[in-house]
């Protein structure tokens, strides 16, 4: 029988020739990652086993970067224990304060990860380098501290839902939008324990920055991986970044799937996920007069340079609403520094937004623009849940760069193309 | 191994910022996580927890981030068992490598009620509201993962000599 991506990578990972949905394999890890939230338990656990080391330096990442800049005095004591076991360990991937960038953003960046790798992360949101081809789930704290400890986790073999793309994006149209219409669809546990591959020839419209958004949020519909065939884009992407050799697996022609799921991207229109699930899709005819407090592009999700650059596309020439704070934050410090050099931050700051130091911050209520009580933010990242920015009665808006953008000059939810076609 | 406790109630999609909220993530500790689970949710839970409470939910319990202090603070409230229609996966995962009870039963966590006392026995997979006297029946884990909750978790399974 036929292998989906996700099995092909698994089977090789566990020395088998094939594998089958359901079936518990123990696999080979590439790279183990955790943040300066959980490692620190990751850490205490892996104490516990007895070992001097990790299981090989050059495959263990750890990421200072959601309450760093060290928020608080307990923040600053979690980012201690990872600095110490890093040095401890010599970890020679260990990423602080002035090299750190948001976790998802910076390893790809970094050429940490390739096709067909199998990496666990200690953050939901691991799933992201799917994008890339590699086979890359989250964890939690103990599967990571094991991970560190020898290299291997196991896995029950996922099913599959197939997605497959024709057509291209229309203008201030992006991956986020693509997503979210997605889980709008088949709601946030519609891939529950199984892949979402993503393939079609309108595959080759989108950007490797849209499908590192699109593979980043397959864990809001519940998935336990998401994965994009690899095509040229994808490997010119890699060797820019000096990732290790590709390793290139195909669906085969004859993969079993759960469903098939077809969107016809030209058909994508800027999409807001409202409070306080992501699929709470809606599109502009289904969106009122909604007055927000707050913007904020960045994340894992939506702070590469792509994202900026859309954003700084609507912002330029413009002043952002009165009594709206738009906070802007760049995933890295590459992402800063590109940002710097082609003028994108001089548009924010005179259109009258902040621009952070990388941090994943708001994102998960952390620091650096918390809500109040009965506030609402337009934000590009990827969860809109209870309490997720701040207060518990505060609201979440999920969106692309263009539509926080266009909603930051006029102080509500506000399509892109509103504010373009004028 | 049976467990015996007073049902609370949840409905779909509990997500892990409910369960705790990222502003108490500068901490490890499982009695300070205790102190917040659940208060965005449900500001009464921590009165109304007690040893031994059994929570029944919806479907995709646990959603969202990896964050193991979910899972962390739900046991060191003194949650024994949690039974739901699904788990979300990391959650799941992260549940057994803790130790925390938990058990897929959409029957089970559709009929009981909140309030209502409940005996689970994992060995068999047979849940009982004793308040009602109704009987459901839940596919077990298989042994080793029912030893890993009961050694209190992966790593102390691997400790106790339960793993090799």
């Amino acid at each position: 029988m036929g292998m989906t991506m996700t099995q092909k990578i698994l089977a090789a990972h566990a020395g088998l020739d094939s594998v089958q949905a359901g079936q518990l394999i123990l696999a080979e890890l590439d790279l183990v990652l955790g943040n300066d939230i959980t490692s620190p338990v990751a850490i205490k656990e892996f104490a516990k086993l007895g070992k001097d080391s990790v299981f090989d330096k050059d495959k263990v990442t750890m990421v200072m970067d959601h309450f760093a800049p060290n928020k608080d005095i307990k923040a600053a004591e979690q980012c201690k224990m990872c600095r110490e076991f890093c040095g401890e360990k010599e970890i020679t991937h260990f990423y602080d304060v002035g090299e750190m960038g948001i976790e998802h953003a910076l390893l790809p960046e970094k050429g940490l990860v390739t096709a067909g790798d199998v990496v666990i992360g200690a953050d939901s949101h691991t799933c992201t380098y799917g994008a890339l081809g590699a086979f890359s789930t989250g964890v939690g704290s103990t599967d990571m501290a094991c991970g560190m400890a020898v290299g291997k986790a196991w896995f029950k073999v996922p099913s599959a839902i197939k997605v497959e793309l024709t057509g291209s994006l229309k203008p201030y149209v992006s991956g986020k939008d693509v997503i979210l219409h997605l889980i709008g669809r088949i709601g946030v546990d519609g891939a529950l324990y199984r892949s979402l591959e993503f393939s079609g020839e309108g595959l080759s419209s989108l950007t490797v920055a849209d499908r590192l958004c699109i593979a980043n949020m397959a864990i809001e519909a519940g998935a336990k991986n998401g994965i994009f065939a690899v095509d040229q884009a994808a490997l010119d992407y890699l060797r820019a970044h000096g990732a290790r050799e590709p390793r290139v697996y195909s669906a085969d022609p004859d993969a079993q799937y759960d469903e098939v799921v077809q969107i016809d991207l030209s058909q994508i229109e800027p999409t807001v996920a409202f409070p306080h699930l992501p699929e709470n899709a809606r599109t502009f005819s289904q969106i009122g007069d909604v007055k927000i407090n707050q913007v904020v592009i960045g994340s894992c999700t939506n702070g590469r340079l792509e994202d900026l650059q859309a954003a700084a596309e609507i912002l330029k020439g413009r002043k952002c609403a009165k009594g709206v704070r738009v906070i802007i934050i760049p995933a890295t410090q590459q992402v800063y520094l590109d940002a710097m050099e082609q003028g994108l931050l001089k548009i924010f700051i005179e259109s009258g937004a902040v621009v952070s130091t990388p941090t994943c911050g708001p994102c998960l209520g952390g620091h650096m623009g918390i809500l109040a009580q009965g506030e609402r933010a337009v934000t590009t990242t990827n969860r809109n849940f209870v309490g997720r920015m701040g207060h518990p009665t505060s609201e979440v808006y999920l969106a692309s760069p263009a539509t926080a953008a266009a909603s930051a000059l006029t102080g509500r939810i506000t399509s892109p193309w509103e504010v373009m076609e004028k | 191994m049976k467990y015996t406790g007073n049902v609370i109630k949840y409905g779909d999609n509990v997500d892990t910022d409910v369960i705790i909220p990222a502003r108490y993530l500068n901490s490890s500790d499982p009695k300070e996580l205790a102190a917040h689970c659940m208060e965005d949710l449900d500001s009464t839970f921590a009165s109304r927890v007690e040893p031994g409470t059994i929570i029944a939910a919806g479907l995709n319990f646990g959603c969202g981030s990896s964050r193991e202090h979910a899972p962390i603070a739900i046991k060191a409230s003194g949650v024994s068992l949690v039974i739901a229609k699904s788990f979300a996966r990391i959650f799941y995962r992260n549940a057994i490598n803790i130790g925390l009870a938990i058990v897929e039963c959409p029957e089970a966590a559709q009929a009981i009620q909140e309030g209502h006392r409940v005996e689970a026995d994992m060995d068999s997979g047979i849940i009982r509201d004793l308040t009602t006297g109704q009987e459901f029946s839940a596919e077990p884990f298989p042994e080793f993962v029912q030893r890993i909750i009961e050694n209190g978790g992966l790593i102390q399974s691997i400790a106790n000599g339960q793993i090799r």
